[in-house]
């Protein structure tokens, strides 16, 4: 069948590529300890979360977010060695290509999820078994934008640049959406409602009531994915030149 | 499997009046200035040509990878693109690398598991000797292997079309040696192969038929050894002044001749004859080299023939005497093959 050995294969190497995965999961879970750990009881003024859960959940996003996005720098070096156009005159169909992708991005995502809910845990996070999954389901929601994205940039930019510009938007849009303190008024918070990573942020609120989107995040976070899978495919339909 | 496989290559290779333009810093650049070709089933056939003849732009119309701006291509009497999803098609393209992280069997067996008549992975291994290195990875291959890898990558596909864009550009003598044995293994099983390059010893050695192309055009077209014939000419260059270069045109040996001041460059056929007759007919000729033509002259030679397109700006010198290369001659099987390009 079309495509299940290519997407095994495709996760094996992702895994076996060690520096990256470890960086890309490292990086989340040094700043969650660094920030969260030394109070992490306290409960954050407006947010009615402690530390431990606020950072948890932001930095899962921040970290998924990365993952899914560090798609793109995988797909600009595959290009970079010519290996599109090696599987270009292949019959792998573009709906396996893509496949193969999101799902190394989301197992990547998972992963990086899994280490910061291990990290909340030890730090007195607690949530009844519901609460972890719909906070989970959401965030992995969330990340579909993220998914689109990863293969729009891999397909638009080059190897020298892709690093630069996906560790600029993760920043900006980690800031804008409240990774690392909380927006609870005024511009930032209105403007942050327009990004998928403000949504992504605020499943944290799972962890208070059991809601954390109303219909405002579900259409934001539709509509991103819409507009960024059409820009993902219209990346890849143009990339057939020699790189 | 095996009942269709002969219908999967009815029509062989048909290209058409095919056209590409690129838009370049200094203006378009006519890539691929409208070729006809016609490359039957289970045929082994050289693309030869200098850099920027047209050769890799030709290629990547015919798997698909790029669309033509006129004319068609069809393989095996489909477009490209629906022969690659039939997996017809393999290929290796130019300077590529190998994804990492994987070992070289898992690397082939990845490819092997898109198409749906593989060859064997162990199969395409020892065809194309990595056994001894299948469980290395990929990043940690030498220059060598990693061609190596990439042909396995192309032939594990089992494809009807085997197309080959410079393969051997990156290896040593030995291993040149050994990927054409391998390649000609291949073609042996009933495989249509077409491969590009610059080197007329690979068409020479490795196809059964050399279509040369040059600027955009293909300006020769038929077995190897034609081409080699007229790639042949050499150059004899002597001093002797007050001779018109006219009467030295007619030597026997000699193609052309045309005068630099006191010296004059004869273009031979035959340079043994030339010399002789020159020595015997003019004495006073001193300082003479006879040197090889290159592949490169040969091309700069065809393409300037006298009905060439104006703007080919190649001839450096106006030939008025040469007489005019004869037409090549059109031995390919196909039946509408067109092999002189300037016709249309």
């Amino acid at each position: 069948m079309n495509g299940i050995a290519y997407t095994r294969l495709e996760l094996l190497r992702t895994f076996r590529n060690r520096r990256f995965f470890l960086f890309s999961l490292g990086f989340p879970l040094v700043f969650f300890w660094l920030i969260a750990a030394p109070q992490h009881n306290k409960v954050i003024g407006g947010t009615g979360l402690t530390y431990a859960t606020y950072y948890m959940v932001s930095l899962a996003s921040f970290g998924t977010m990365m993952s899914m996005i560090s798609t793109g720098a995988r797909i600009a070096g595959e290009r970079q060695a010519g290996w599109t156009r090696q599987l270009r005159i292949s019959p792998l169909s573009v709906r396996a290509y893509f496949r193969a992708k999101v799902l190394t991005g989301y197992a990547m995502a998972l992963s990086s999820l899994l280490i910061l809910y291990i990290s909340g845990s030890l730090l007195g996070v607690s949530l009844p078994a519901g609460r972890w999954l719909a906070m989970t389901g959401l965030i992995m929601v969330g990340l579909l934008p993220f998914a689109a994205l990863g293969i729009l940039v891999g397909h638009l930019v080059n190897t020298d640049s892709v690093g630069p510009l996906m560790g600029g938007l993760v920043s900006i849009l980690a800031f804008l959406s409240g990774t690392w303190f909380a927006i609870t008024s005024g511009f930032l918070h209105a403007f942050g409602q327009f990004l998928p990573s403000w949504w992504l942020v605020q499943a944290r609120n799972v962890a208070l009531d059991g809601h954390a989107w109303g219909i405002r995040g579900w259409i934001t976070v539709a509509a991103w994915t819409a507009i960024l899978a059409a820009g993902a495919a219209w990346a890849y339909r143009r990339d057939t030149g020699r790189v | 499997m095996t009942a269709t496989a002969i219908t999967h290559t009815d029509g062989g290779i048909r290209i058409e009046g095919l056209t590409k333009t690129f838009r370049g810093p200094e203006g378009p650049v006519r890539a691929v200035r409208g070729i006809d070709v016609t490359i039957a089933a289970g045929e082994t056939a050289a693309l030869l040509g200098p850099n920027g003849a047209g050769k890799s732009t030709t290629l990547d119309m015919l798997l698909g990878l790029s669309k033509p701006d006129r004319g068609t291509v069809t393989v095996f009497g489909r477009p490209p693109r629906e022969a690659v999803d039939a997996g017809l098609l393999g290929a290796m393209l130019q300077s590529g690398a190998l994804i990492r992280d994987l070992s070289v069997r898992e690397l082939v067996a990845m490819m092997s598991s898109l198409y749906p008549r593989p060859l064997d992975v162990d199969e395409a291994l020892e065809l194309t000797r990595l056994q001894g290195i299948a469980s290395q990875r990929t990043q940690k291959l030498s220059g060598g292997e990693t061609q190596r890898v990439r042909f396995a990558v192309a032939i594990v596909a089992n494809p009807e079309l085997l197309v080959l864009d410079e393969p051997t550009v990156a290896m040593d003598v030995e291993a040149r040696r050994e990927f054409w044995v391998i390649m000609r293994e291949f073609a042996a099983r009933g495989k249509t192969v077409l491969f590009a390059t610059h080197y007329l010893e690979e068409a020479d050695a490795n196809a059964d038929r050399a279509i040369l192309m040059a600027h955009g055009r293909i300006v020769a077209d038929g077995p190897t050894t034609e081409i080699k014939a007229r790639v042949g000419r050499r150059t004899l260059r002597a001093t002797l002044p007050d001779v018109d270069p006219r009467s030295l045109a007619d030597l026997p040996g000699t193609a052309s001749a045309e005068r630099h001041g006191d010296a004059v460059i004869l273009s031979c056929t035959d340079s043994d004859r030339s010399i002789r007759a020159l020595l015997e007919r003019y004495p006073a000729a001193r300082d003479i080299e006879i040197a090889g033509g290159s592949l490169e002259d040969a091309f700069l030679e065809l393409t300037s023939e006298p009905d060439g397109k104006p703007e080919e700006p190649q001839t450096e010198e106006p030939q008025p005497q040469e007489p005019r290369p004869e037409e090549p001659e059109p031995q390919e099987p196909g039946p509408e093959t067109e092999p002189e390009p300037a016709a249309r």
